[in-house]
């Protein structure tokens, strides 16, 4: 892995090959990569990217550092995870399809298969299975949340690889940052916002922008749902609300799943 | 003349999302010439059922990593068409900045990182970093440019944060805009040394004759709403859309096909230019002549050129959006919404074609039924045929397997297929 000449603090530094790798999912995360104009000449010269199909044609089954992105939804998708999974030395699940199921796994809300796939195909055979994240099926080194992911995280991620630095995700929500950032409460502006429980690392980037977060990193560390949920009540904005914006991602689904359950009694 | 041949690309390259090319001729008959869809579908139009419409734009604008703005506005359009809501002049050039930004961002994407290279005789841009560093850096700039105008006005560049049904969550800053207007302007210079870089390329002499599906621009070169026009003569109101894609199942593929007066049609950037080609801006036709693109050009290696064409009228229109926003006092950003029972169809020229979204609402603002046609999903049956003819026209020139697989591999390029995204 080591690489001639290429220091960092004057210790030399290796320069990983790394490979981007896709599920079922819209492409955006590993897009990122190259839709950071500024600063891709840097990372393109940090690693050695020798597997990327969206963007290149020949491939490696070298590799050190595997960017997995998407969800698992088909029994072919399991074997070549687990192919990729038996080359790389460190697996990493890129965005929230590949961490929690992400927007796909809301079909899993139904309990049905057999009438979501009628519901888009009609009667025609298609293959389909419950919406998975890498981690049931692999085992995953590391996460990197959001939907879409931030690059300048997969970067501070892949630095930290190469040097050889632990890394470490905010315990704290989302609230911490937008508060840092002087913007208006979502709540005050009468707006469903997940930023108390939601793992901070974005910036508060939905919120910055005035519109509420949606979840998308999964939850903080011990996070307050009663108190979340009580706020948002007194706000007047609705279980439902609430619900649609817990269930988004998957990244919440314990409390999702717990909430729709509740709510289907009281309103069977 | 060339007798046999054999072909087969699994996971094809530098586009987006899974798909493979396999050519079987074998004593100078075309045995299999096909184009496979292998994406897992996600099921979008089920998981939208139930949901309130708040719902739709966020989740539907996942369908796609590289559009994720043009699925956001016809989401939106679609929304705003079912609960009879006219967005204001405001909402409406706003719009059309930041999908004319997306149309700059995923064209330049994809004529210097996906096509370009092939015509360079490199497998990807990485290598180009070294050898043609200015041209890299060049794409970069105008990206850059187009990313930061979306991450401005829509909030993100990928899955926008700002647009939402009845208008914006919030506005950009003045003094933003007229900072952008500054680089808008000095890309010119950019533009002029892409279109010269693409003279340089050798674009493959090869025309297969097919109809052509876009929005009719009235006025103007159309991108948002409005009717819908095909080059074989067929005109439909925007909400009659399933008349123009007649969408079918095959079984080679996840994504359904679409068909119009023939067997199959073309959507995308040649087919807006090849069906609105007079409403384009005078330096934006300027450089079409430069490659002798008329309408109706039937080359669908031009698509390549066409969306060069494009870059240089968004850059042009994008000026003229940012002047009359500059010109106008700011009025609120967002109008009220009151849901209703009904159904809204928003039709909207993504970078690779016509998009449309239609949903149903209940009169409590649940969707009852979503619809997404992609445009992708309508270029499958087109890029199928036209393998069909470039197999079997240059095994009898002789050609080698190597050569004819780049060509096919080229050709399905030059579509800009958004797979994952015609599958969703």
């Amino acid at each position: 892995m080591l690489n001639s000449g290429r220091t960092y603090l004057g210790v030399p530094v290796s320069r990983p090959k790394v490979g981007f790798f896709d599920f079922s999912s819209c492409e955006g995360c590993q897009l990122q990569m190259v839709n950071n104009e500024s600063t891709l000449l840097d990372f393109l010269a940090l690693v050695q990217i020798v597997n990327f199909r969206e963007a290149m044609t020949g491939e490696s089954d070298d590799y050190d550092i595997a960017f997995v992105e998407g969800s698992i939804t088909r029994p072919d998708e399991v074997d070549r995870l687990q192919a990729i999974r038996s080359r790389a030395k460190v697996l990493v699940a890129l965005g929230s399809c590949a961490c929690f199921g992400g927007v796909n796994q809301l079909k899993n809300r139904f309990r049905d298969l057999p009438w979501v796939k009628e519901t888009v195909y009609g009667g025609a055979a298609v293959e389909t299975d419950v919406v998975r994240p890498l981690h049931d099926v692999v085992t995953v080194d590391l996460m990197i949340y959001g939907c879409p992911v931030r690059k300048e995280e997969v970067e501070k991620v892949v630095t930290n690889i190469a040097i050889g630095k632990e890394i470490a995700y905010p315990k704290y929500p989302v609230c911490m940052e937008c508060k840092a950032n002087e913007n208006i409460c979502l709540f005050d502006l009468g707006e469903a916002c997940l930023g108390p429980v939601t793992r901070a690392g974005c910036g508060a980037w939905c919120p910055g922008s005035r519109a509420g977060c949606w979840g998308c990193r999964g939850p903080a560390d011990d996070p307050n749902m009663e108190q979340m949920k009580r706020l948002m009540q007194e706000r007047g904005i609705s279980e439902e609300m609430i619900l649609d914006r817990l269930e988004c991602f998957g990244g919440f689904c314990e409390f999702s799943d717990a909430l729709r359950a509740e709510m289907s009694k009281e309103n069977p | 003349m060339k007798v046999n041949c054999n072909v087969n690309v699994h996971h094809l390259s530098r586009v987006e999302g899974h798909g493979a090319i396999g050519i079987t001729i074998r004593d100078g008959k075309v045995e299999r010439a096909s184009w496979e869809v292998i994406e897992t579908p996600r099921f979008f139009e089920a998981i939208l059922s139930g949901k309130r419409w708040e719902n739709a734009p966020v989740i539907t604008g996942r369908i796609c990593g590289i559009c994720s703005i043009g699925h956001t506005l016809a989401s939106i359009r679609a929304v705003e068409n079912a609960f009879a809501i006219t967005p204001t002049e405001q909402t409406g050039n706003l719009r059309l900045l930041l999908k004319h930004m997306e149309t700059l961002q995923s064209h330049v994407l994809h004529l210097y990182f996906l096509a370009a290279p092939d015509f360079l005789g490199a497998g990807s841009v990485f290598p180009l970093i070294e050898s043609a560093p200015d041209v890299v850096a060049r794409a970069a700039r105008m990206k850059l440019l187009a990313n930061d105008v979306c991450d401005c006005v829509g909030g993100r560049r990928l899955h926008p944060t700002r647009t939402v049904v009845g208008g914006f969550t919030m506005l950009p800053e003045k003094k933003e805009l007229s900072r952008f207007r500054e680089r808008l302007i000095a890309a010119s210079a950019d533009l002029t040394q892409t279109a010269e870089l693409f003279t340089t390329f050798k674009i493959p002499d090869f025309a297969r004759e097919t109809e052509f599906v876009s929005l009719k621009g009235e006025g103007a070169y159309p991108f948002i709403g409005g009717r819908l026009i095909s080059s074989d003569g067929v005109e439909k109101e925007e909400h009659e859309y399933r008349g123009m894609t007649n969408e079918f199942l095959v079984s080679q593929s996840t994504s359904k096909w679409a068909r119009l007066s023939r067997e199959s049609y073309a959507v995308g950037a040649l087919a807006r230019l090849n069906n609105n080609f007079a409403h384009l801006h005078p330096a934006a036709a300027e450089v079409a002549s430069l490659f002798h693109l008329k309408p109706v050009c039937h080359n669908p290696y031009m698509n390549n050129i066409a969306q060069l064409v494009e870059c240089v009228h968004v850059v042009k229109d994008a000026v003229r959006i940012i002047d009359s926003l500059l010109d106008a006092q700011w009025e609120e950003p967002k109008q009220e919404i009151t849901p209703r029972a009904g159904r809204g169809v928003g039709a909207v020229e993504v970078p690779r074609g016509i998009l449309y979204h239609c949903y149903e609402f209940d009169d409590s603002g649940h969707v009852v039924k979503a619809d997404c046609v992609i445009p992708t999903g309508q270029n499958h049956a087109n890029i199928q045929l036209d393998l069909e003819y470039l197999a079997s026209r240059y095994a009898s020139e002789g050609m080698t397997d190597r050569d004819i697989s780049l060509l096919a591999q080229m050709l399905v390029r030059s579509y800009d297929p958004c797979i994952s995204c015609s599958v969703h």
